[in-house]
């Protein structure tokens, strides 16, 4: 019994609820946010301390021992994207204070930002199939909300196939659990890698493998998945933007990561074949659709598919540096790409507008926040020293050990174009002079402290990762230590009834 | 009865398909409804059936005596019931407000947001 692991998850419904308590006072809605996702944060990360230090921790619901009861485990992987989900909600937090309309936090902003926290901390430390598809549902719902608060005509439209594909995919998911279930008799995750190692069925195994990639695929918005995202993640509100850039897809690659290292590495030669080729053209396509946009945050959301690319190349690659990049990837990503997010914000509240052709000379107006865009946009296209330059350095490294050239090509070329899409917004939207038909800015509803001090937060821990790379680069080559070693995560969680 | 009901789920499937590919947005919630029922009689149908055999242990006894019937699917399907219906009802409501945005039930209407 370990009660550390289901912090993460029991904080924010906590907290979501003591929110729903006080519906009537905003302040009081205000602080507990930055409070709870605080908390959430410290949670996480003793959590993850503790993992590091003495290994898998496991918690059995109700104290029934698996694989009959439900299993929390938190693994490094867990434990390292809880952390991160932790940090993104407390950026998020912080920032909503400066920037969220009064009337949209009066209909349950905040109660649904945390209800949201506790899905995605939820799908990352559960051990158990069927309960993933629960907190996936958890996390959706909460997303559904959110994305159309407000309710704006782009909102709607945009939500239809955001909750349209979302709902496919999870239809999807669920009948991939009920046929593993039909046929293995389990849904413990532990439980499920054993039998399916001890089976010979192995064309049955890869068949359901390919169910739960279509699934995740969609969620994590991999070629030829993605089109809900571009199509909404630019209509919400930009803190709700930026929580869904940095947690929602993530989900997805992190249950990849999950079902494709633990369950389904039987026949990698055909699975994680196929896994390369969506990863070349997650990347291709999501980046060459940044190309044609000109408005800040659907740049941002084609660059979010792009980047999904790597992340798999580091799955389908397979070899264990290949899942330390993979990690260290997601690592990075989440964090500089919440942050750009936030920075689109920043400027939507100076200049009213996210079209480059409207924005421009913040640079002059605001040098800081320029410097503040540079970080992440340049960590993102992978400019040294910073977090991305390591990230991809670490994945074409691991694919030019396996001369996997064609795949290593489309890597950096990707990165070559991502460049190019980052100093497009900077030269249209700091750099060149204001145009002359830019909107007037809006009236000022908020303090900008907030803005400065979640951009700039999330800026410094770019810097850290990309300056202090080692540490993180060890923790993340642990983690795959682990995830490539089922044995050590069965043993974690079976050990005592096997 | 474990063929019929496969060409039941089967049929479900395909109908909820077609469905979501129409232009309506009232055949598109109709659709996800089918295609969430489809799959809760697919976990029914795939963990198999055992007639008559409840899963109660008799008084006296430990354990139940012979081949019970098992019931965790059930169990699933209850709370994939449950989910399913707090979705399809936001869907519903998020339909009708599209619909009263936009001004039309036609998906082609609806393209301000794709690129």
């Amino acid at each position: 019994m370990n009660a550390l692991v289901a912090l993460p998850v029991v904080i924010p419904m906590i907290v979501g609820a003591l929110s729903l308590a006080l519906w009537r006072s905003l302040p009081a809605q205000r602080v507990l946010g930055v409070l709870g996702t605080g908390a959430l944060l410290a949670a996480s990360v003793w959590l993850l301390i503790t993992v590091a230090r003495e290994g898998v921790l496991v918690m059995h619901m109700g104290e029934w021992q698996g694989p009959f009861g439900i299993v929390l485990v938190a693994d490094l992987l867990g434990a390292i994207m809880t952390v991160l989900g932790a940090i993104t909600g407390f950026a998020v937090a912080v920032y909503s204070i400066g920037t969220v309309e009064e009337s949209e936090e009066k209909f349950g902003y905040y109660p649904l930002l945390h209800l949201l926290l506790a899905g995605v901390s939820g799908a990352f430390l559960t051990g158990d199939i069927f309960n993933l598809y629960v907190w996936v549902e958890v996390l959706l719902v909460a997303s559904f909300a959110l994305l159309t608060l407000g309710g704006e005509r782009a909102q709607m439209e945009g939500a239809i196939k955001y909750v349209t594909l979302n709902l496919l995919s999870s239809v999807l998911l669920l009948a991939a659990v009920g046929l593993t279930y039909g046929m293995f008799g389990s849904l413990n995750m532990a439980d499920l890698s054993d039998k399916f190692a001890q089976t010979e069925e192995h064309g049955l195994i890869t068949v359901i493998g390919m169910l739960f990639l279509v699934s995740f695929s969609i969620k994590a918005a991999a070629f030829p998945f993605f089109f809900w995202l571009p199509a909404s993640y630019h209509t919400p509100h930009v803190a709700v933007s930026a929580l869904f850039a940095g947690l929602l897809t993530k989900v997805g690659v992190y249950a990849l990561f999950r079902f494709f290292t633990l369950l389904f590495d039987q026949d990698v030669g055909y699975t994680h074949n196929l896994l390369l080729w969506i990863a070349g053209f997650t990347m291709l396509t999501g980046v060459l659709g940044a190309a044609a946009q000109f408005e800040f945050r659907r740049i941002l959301s084609f660059h979010i598919i792009s980047q999904i690319g790597y992340m798999i190349m580091g799955l389908a690659l397979f070899t264990p540096l290949a899942i330390v990049g993979g990690v260290f990837y997601i690592m990075h990503h989440i964090i500089v790409k919440a942050n750009l997010f936030l920075v689109s914000g920043a400027a939507y509240r100076l200049c009213g507008t996210y079209e480059l052709k409207h924005l421009g000379g913040l640079y002059r107006s605001r040098p800081v926040l320029g410097l503040l865009f540079l970080i992440p946009a340049l960590s993102l296209a992978g400019m040294p020293p910073l977090s991305g330059f390591f990230a991809k350095f670490i994945i074409i490294r691991a694919g030019v050990e396996v001369s996997a050239w064609p795949i290593v090509i489309v890597a950096l070329i990707t990165g070559l174009l991502t460049l190019y899409s980052m100093v497009k917004i900077w030269a249209e939207a700091f750099w060149k002079a204001t145009p002359d038909n830019a909107p007037a800015p809006p009236q000022a509803s908020g303090p900008m402290w907030p803005l400065y001090t979640a951009i700039g937060g999330m800026a410094l821990m770019t810097v850290i990762i990309g300056l202090w790379a080692h540490p993180i680069y060890e923790l993340a080559h642990t983690a795959a230590e682990q995830m490539l070693d089922p044995a050590v995560y069965i043993e974690a969680v079976l050990g005592e009834t096997r | 009865m474990e063929p019929v009901l496969a060409i039941v789920v089967g049929v479900l499937f395909a109908a909820a398909i077609y469905l979501i590919l129409r232009r309506s947005l009232v055949k598109l919630v109709i659709g996800l409804i089918l295609l969430s029922n489809a799959a809760n009689l697919l976990i029914f149908t795939v963990s198999g059936f055992t007639r008559a055999a409840p899963p109660l242990v008799p008084e006296g006894l430990e354990q139940p005596v012979g081949a019970v019937a098992d019931p965790l699917p059930q169990a699933l399907i209850l709370t994939a019931i449950v989910i399913s219906f707090g979705v399809l009802a936001f869907a519903v409501v998020l339909i009708h407000r599209a619909y009263e945005v936009v001004g039309h039930d036609d998906l082609d209407q609806m393209k301000d947001t794709d690129t």
